[in-house]
């Protein structure tokens, strides 16, 4: 965006809400009410997204969804559920298709105040999400004999290691270490490393690094404060960004952000629906409020993200008034009350 | 038992020589009172690996790369300590070299002598891909489809975790370490990870007999079946199928994510976990590192006619080689499997509760586990702990 850093600040950005299924609408409309407390220039727009047959009879998410996010290029999801046997694929995988999102970036920070056996992680997994072991790209060979196929290719190897070396300068990170299998898969994670290494080339302010995926387990629970940014494909990336999120705190505090071709992105919580909590108040909203923020530091909005993670941060430290799979017995309403007041209290 | 490994043990039984040169009823005899094994397939008929003069069993030893010679030569130098009467055969692979001739004869000496215990070979992985690991080489030849391995929480060492005691098994040789790509277009490069009934029954049966022979009460199959549907749901749908005959072992699966999730919040609710090939990767180094890292944990590789030991994660140690700071547990305990495996348990026992006590009760740590002692000394220390308890050693 050309525009001068104040009056990109000033403006009000468009945002398309998705609050999806379950405890969804409660957490969105919790995050939204803590951005109008902090006062920032964000305008949100609701959709739904449920699959419905376009012509030709191709799955798709309705056309006034995504003639929002074309508009606004930035969105912020809710979790949703994918049911069995619909007849479609999940709602995930056609956001996935529909705006082209090739990486996803998870940064893990662990959280003062809720206390895990890890402390000082402060690491950041980008995952290719379009390809390699996800291509869905099965066959029966003979009765009994399986074969799935993972694609690699250049291009989406070299975005995504694009991607993670911006990512890095953009955000003040040191290193960025590939993360592969090549001695086993010679061709296949040597191509993905082969690309990384050309792109890290015209990076040299960036350290850049190559680990095996066993090493990088190894190492990352015994001490994970030796990883910055981790850049891998699509499978090791599903099994270590999940891990990051347990060395953490697990789903309900991490955030997500999903990057796409021209300019889109969209943030979201990865938890589940939790139907059985929906409705009852119960919810904890910081995976989402934290994706938001991460979304605000996407947008340049960066006071605006500080004020509201610090205030989210310090309600967890306090443990007054804590959601009940944060261990206290406080309803999510008297949660997001307390962020707001803090983060009212700030200015 | 199958039948087919039920008339193997039998011909075994019946070869001339049988146990240590007994006559032939008084071995069957003997065999049969032999009912304790830790390989499932053995059973009460089973022979080890027949010895070769006078009672002793020949080994093959590969050092590999890293550290591997430096802690080769201390498990070489214990055993002739302890008067352990093994001898070994060892071979020499020179990973750096682009001929398979080195790996070969590896493989043959491994044929001829049936048991095997090993270092990590380093795999150059920017030579191009007619260079195959030379580890899965040897994994895929001698059809070596188990790995094995224990981690458990040991005291004195200090983890963020306590209380883990997770056994291990991965199917060793297919899923994604088939080494099956091709690049169809240019840019474009596809991997093929193969599946088979014939193993995923084979491997699941092998840890379900593994888990009735050492007490374990629940076994959780861990897959991607979700996304991999054809792939992992073949793997699933054959472990669940052996999981219908062993009613006294409780059967859950878990995905892959999760279960990482799972194990560094609480890895304590594991028993045993059983894997294809990548997920195993993944899962055995995250256990390991749960308990204290790659110097502690041992790895057994069991096929139906050969075994291979090893240190459980499969490191090099290249940046830590010859500098003395090694930690050999990982390779003493593997050689300790290895004598259990030759049915020689007082041995194993000695060296293992000596091994042990320096870890735990001396608490004589090398570098990787925060302490300050150097892989001498630790041997030193096991030695000492040997001697002490009367069995005939030759003199420190």
């Amino acid at each position: 965006v050309a525009m001068a850093g104040n009056a990109w600040r000033s403006m009000i950005h468009t945002v398309t809400m998705i609050p999806g299924d379950g405890i969804g609408p409660e957490i969105s409309s919790a995050v939204m009410k803590i951005f109008e407390a902090a006062k920032a220039p964000i305008q949100w727009e609701e959709r739904n997204v449920t699959a419905i047959k376009g012509p030709g009879g191709k799955w798709m998410i309705p056309p006034d969804a995504k003639e929002s996010m074309d508009q606004s290029k930035i969105g912020l999801k809710g979790p949703l559920k994918t049911p069995i046997a619909a007849g479609h694929p999940s709602m995930n995988l056609l956001l996935r298709k529909t705006f082209d999102l090739y990486a996803n970036v998870r940064p893990c920070v662990s959280i003062e105040g809720y206390k895990t056996p890890y402390t000082d992680v402060n690491l950041v997994t980008i995952r290719e999400n379009t390809e390699g072991e996800y291509s869905g790209i099965e066959h029966v060979i003979v009765d009994g004999v399986v074969q799935s196929i993972k694609l690699i290719t250049e291009d989406a190897s070299r975005r995504i290691a694009e991607y993670a070396f911006e990512y890095a300068r953009n955000n003040q990170r040191s290193s960025v270490t590939a993360v592969h299998k090549a001695n086993i898969m010679r061709m296949s994670d040597g191509l993905f490393l082969r690309k990384c290494r050309e792109v890290a080339e015209t990076y040299k302010d960036i350290k850049f690094t190559e680990m095996y995926l066993d090493t990088v387990c190894l190492n990352m629970v015994q001490d994970p404060t030796q990883f910055d940014v981790l850049v891998m494909p699509n499978l090791y990336g599903d099994i270590l960004s999940d891990l990051c999120a347990g060395l953490i705190g697990g789903l309900g505090v991490t955030p997500s952000g999903n990057i796409g071709a021209n300019g889109v992105a969209i943030f979201e919580s990865v938890h589940g629906t939790a139907p059985d909590i929906a409705g009852l108040d119960m919810a904890n909203p910081t995976a989402l409020l934290l994706s938001a923020v991460m979304m605000l530091r996407h947008m340049g909005l960066h006071e605006y993200g500080k004020k509201i993670e610090t205030a989210c941060f310090d309600t967890i430290r306090d443990k007054k008034v804590l959601t009940k799979d944060l261990g206290g017995n406080s309803k999510c309403s008297e949660f997001t009350a307390d962020i707001c007041r803090r983060v009212v209290d700030m200015d | 038992m199958t039948l087919r490994a039920a008339l193997c043990a039998l011909s075994r039984a019946v070869r001339p020589g049988g146990c240590g040169g007994l006559p032939l009823s008084r071995t069957l005899q003997v065999c049969g009172a032999t009912i304790h094994a830790s390989h499932p397939r053995q059973g009460s008929t089973y022979t080890p690996p027949p010895a070769r003069y006078g009672g002793r069993h020949t080994v093959t030893l590969i050092p590999g790369d890293g550290i591997g010679p430096e802690l080769a030569n201390h498990v070489r130098e214990l055993f002739w300590f302890c008067c352990v009467p093994v001898d070994f055969e060892l071979v020499n692979v020179d990973s750096s070299l682009t001929a398979e001739d080195d790996i070969n004869n590896a493989i043959m000496s491994i044929r001829r002598n049936g048991v095997a215990l090993k270092g990590n070979l380093e795999t150059n992985h920017n030579l191009p891909p007619s260079y195959k690991s030379r580890n899965n080489l040897l994994r895929t030849s001698l059809d070596l489809y188990a790995n094995v391995m224990h981690c458990q929480s040991l005291p004195g060492v200090k983890t963020r975790h306590r209380n883990i005691d997770i056994m291990i098994i991965r199917e060793n040789t297919e899923g994604e370490y088939s080494s099956l790509e091709h690049e169809s277009v240019p840019g474009v490069v596809e991997c093929l990870k193969i599946i088979t009934r014939v193993n995923s029954l084979r491997i699941a049966d092998f840890a379900f007999q593994t888990a009735r022979q050492n007490g374990r009460r629940r076994i959780t199959a861990v897959h991607k079946a979700n996304i991999m549907k054809l792939g992992d749901g073949l793997f699933l749908e054959c472990c669940k199928e052996v999981a219908s005959g062993y009613p006294d072992i409780a059967f859950d699966t878990l995905i892959v994510d999760n279960a990482t999730m799972q194990l560094v919040s609480r890895p304590q609710q594991f028993d045993m976990m059983l894997m294809p090939n990548l997920y195993g990767n993944v899962v055995s180094n995250v256990c390991a590192g749960l308990v204290g890292g790659p110097g502690l944990v041992p790895g057994a590789n069991h096929g139906e006619h050969y075994a291979l030991f090893e240190a459980g994660t499969r490191n090099t140690g290249r940046s830590i080689a010859n500098r003395n700071s090694a930690n050999p547990t990982a390779m003493l305990l593997a050689s300790c499997l290895l004598l259990d495996h030759l049915k020689l348990p007082a041995y194993a026992h000695m060296i293992r509760r000596a091994t042990l006590s320096t870890v735990t009760e001396t608490r004589m740590h090398t570098a990787d586990l925060g302490g300050q002692a150097s892989t001498s000394d630790v041997i030193k220390s096991i030695r000492n702990a040997i001697q002490s308890t009367g069995p005939l050693t030759q003199s420190i």
